[in-house]
């Protein structure tokens, strides 16, 4: 665990809410990977075991102003950004009552209110988007930060690279958060990028880069404040490489055939609550009965969005094509 | 339909030059229309379109963009979608099958994944068609494929009165808005009022009256369809021209009052036949109008090849305008 002392707002109330965050999240998604099996929850299910370190320790530096973009493992950002787990839940059911009124499920979480850009399900076609978010905030002369979640796959798309030539060569104030789990779906990061330090790529385009241990919060935290910080002072890119594993399957219909047991079992060890609990208590910041109230308050919380969820209600389908494009008379010119 | 306003006074003006001030004009309209795309402001637009425009406005409203089609038009999605209203220029239609992704699966998906939360007020404006032997990746008519597309609207002026107004309407519509420009246009010249402005971006419009068939096109085809009626016209034969200016929405009644007084219809795509916009159009007369018609609908579309580079087998892929009144004759049943 990273030490303490460079770090900043390392109170034990921060420490317990930063523990919260991530208990939060694995907590939330075993209840979706449980309500899958029962079938409540359809289509994919991507889950972010192991990787919770990340958004927990990125989206509460970011200002409330701020844009997020992420991917279709985007609950814990979600969560961690603000969107409420009820509208979270009742968008996985696919209820109206959802954060995207339960069109997008679980890949496609948006929320105005938080300037949550949305799960985006083609990988790398976040990038892009960001940039244009930036783009628009340097001609409105905001100051935002615009964070983009993606994964290592991403890399070898085309628009990362655009994306990333674009921020650097317009000077445009995205955050690029790279969550490297390893695999692309089943694929190697050996099997899919010629150079696999993928925080290098950055220097091609001029991009300052930092790799952090993403299964540390702690230091993911101290990262994100150096890099929001940068971002927010130099209205540059910048770039953080977050290397970390994915824990579980891809999606709930993964078989893993392509990686060995004992390799997960390695990461386990080094898998971001344990970790952060134990240093915790071996510090004597936390409790074995905070802990345990973390818990009930996340389990209640969870019981709370599985009740909303259930008691929401289909969207009709005379409702069906409504959205496809905006509620409002075809312009008639002038 | 097009503005009531007395025009008694015009310019001569082109396609071209058109363009050219629907941008400017949009530009001094609103602040957050910007133009963006390969080549638009120091070379001055691949056609030509945007000359002048850098000058006056600067590199950051006409900006230049690396040969990303993919990263520009992504990031012109989210300009549209944080408040601007930008102006997306992909330089032919071809190109733009490499921001495919983006215009299918972020621009016409957003508001209705979103639930209504975030939507994509950008317009994508590009070049389409052959006739400048520029081969086989140059040279398609692929607006028929987007019109497939919900959640985008798709525009394709043919007029001097299009070409300076659609781009207004398109830029206040909330949603994302394909214009395709037909290369042979840029350089068609003609008398312009001067108090030109924006119009309608969902209706067809009929461009020549007639009683005997009704011919339906759109975009570069429309002059060689409306040569033909003239030469129809000379054997006794007023054919209906149809210019549908929107090929998503496509203006249904339009189409099927004309049907219905002609009882005979020609649909003219510079598209390839298979899977064609003129297909679409085919399937509705038969599905709306069907006991209007006394003869089969005929179709008249480019062949199935990519665009060859000789002027003679260019000619031969597209749209002729003997072809079309041919058509129109086989409908009739007179040849």
């Amino acid at each position: 665990m990273t030490a303490p002392a460079d770090k900043p707002h390392l109170s034990r109330e921060h420490m317990l809410d930063l523990l919260k965050q991530m208990i939060r999240i694995r907590r939330f998604e075993g209840k979706c990977v449980e309500l899958y099996t029962q079938e409540k929850i359809r289509g994919f299910l991507h889950v972010y075991d192991g990787e919770e370190a990340i958004a927990v320790g990125v989206i509460p530096v970011l200002e409330k102003r701020d844009r997020i973009i992420a991917t279709y493992r985007e609950h814990a950002h979600a969560l961690v950004r603000g969107v409420p787990m009820t509208t979270v839940m009742a968008e996985m059911y696919g209820k109206q009552e959802g954060c995207s009124r339960g069109r997008g499920g679980s890949m496609h979480l948006f929320d105005r209110a938080t300037n949550f850009h949305g799960g985006n399900a083609i990988v790398g076609g976040g990038l892009p988007l960001a940039v244009g978010l930036a783009l628009a905030d340097h001609m409105q002369d905001n100051n935002l930060v615009i964070a983009c979640f993606f994964g290592e796959g991403a890399v070898a798309e085309g628009e990362f690279h655009e994306s990333l030539n674009l921020a650097a060569l317009w000077g445009l104030p995205v955050l690029f958060v790279c969550e490297n789990n390893l695999y692309a779906m089943g694929t190697a990061l050996g099997i899919s990028e010629s150079e696999m330090d993928i925080q290098r790529k950055a220097a091609c385009y001029r991009i300052a880069s930092e790799a952090v241990d993403g299964m540390d919060v702690v230091a993911v935290e101290a990262a994100a404040r150096r890099a929001v910080h940068a971002v927010r002072e130099s209205h540059k890119p910048y770039f953080l490489e977050c290397r970390t594993y994915r824990l579980r399957a891809h999606s709930m219909f993964d078989p893993q055939l392509y990686r060995d047991k004992s390799e997960v079992e390695a990461w386990r060890h080094k898998e971001p609550i344990a970790r952060f609990q134990e240093w915790l208590q071996a510090n004597h910041m936390v409790h074995q009965d905070d802990v345990s109230r973390i818990e009930a308050e996340i389990d209640a919380e969870i019981a709370q969005a599985v009740d909303f969820a259930e008691a929401g209600t289909w969207e009709s389908v005379e409702q069906l094509t409504r959205f496809t494009y905006a509620d409002r008379a075809v312009p008639t010119g002038r | 339909m097009q503005q009531e306003t007395v025009r008694s006074e015009t310019k001569e003006t082109t396609y071209r030059e058109a363009v050219r001030e629907a941008i400017r004009d949009s530009m001094k309209r609103d602040e957050r229309v910007f133009l963006m795309g390969e080549d638009v402001g120091r070379y001055g637009g691949c056609y030509a379109v945007s000359h002048g425009l850098l000058s006056e406005f600067g590199p950051d409203r006409i900006r230049d963009t690396p040969l990303s089609e993919s990263g520009f038009t992504g990031a012109g999605i989210g300009a549209a979608m944080a408040g601007m209203r930008p102006i997306v220029e992909l330089m032919t239609v071809n190109f733009s099958l490499l921001a495919l992704d983006q215009i299918l699966n972020t621009a016409a998906t957003v508001r209705h994944m979103s639930g209504n939360q975030f939507g994509v007020p950008l317009v994508i404006r590009m070049a389409t068609g052959a006739g400048r032997q520029l081969a086989a990746q140059h040279s398609h008519s692929l607006e028929g494929w987007y019109a497939h597309i919900p959640g985008i609207k798709v525009l394709a002026p043919a007029t001097l009165e299009d070409a300076r107004g659609m781009l207004w309407t398109a830029l206040q519509d909330p949603d994302p808005v394909l214009i395709f420009e037909n290369v042979m246009l840029y350089n068609m010249g003609g008398k312009l009022a001067v108090n030109a402005g924006p119009v309608d971006i969902d209706k067809a419009v009929v461009r020549r009256p007639g009683r005997d068939i009704s011919l339906i096109t759109y975009g570069g085809s429309l002059w060689k369809t409306l040569e033909a009626a003239t030469v129809l016209a000379a054997e006794g034969i007023e054919a209906e021209v149809i210019d549908l200016r929107s090929l998503r929405p496509i203006d249904d009644a339009t189409i099927m009052i004309s049907v219905a007084k002609t009882r005979r219809a020609v649909i003219v795509d510079e598209g390839w036949r298979s899977g064609s916009l003129a297909a679409e159009v085919c399937a509705r007369i038969v599905e709306q109008a069907f006991w209007s018609l006394d003869s089969p609908v005929g179709r008249v579309c480019s062949e199935e090849v990519p665009i060859p580079y000789p002027r003679h087998l260019e000619n031969a892929a597209l749209p002729q305008t003997p072809k079309i009144i041919a058509a129109a004759k086989t409908a009739l049943a007179r040849s």
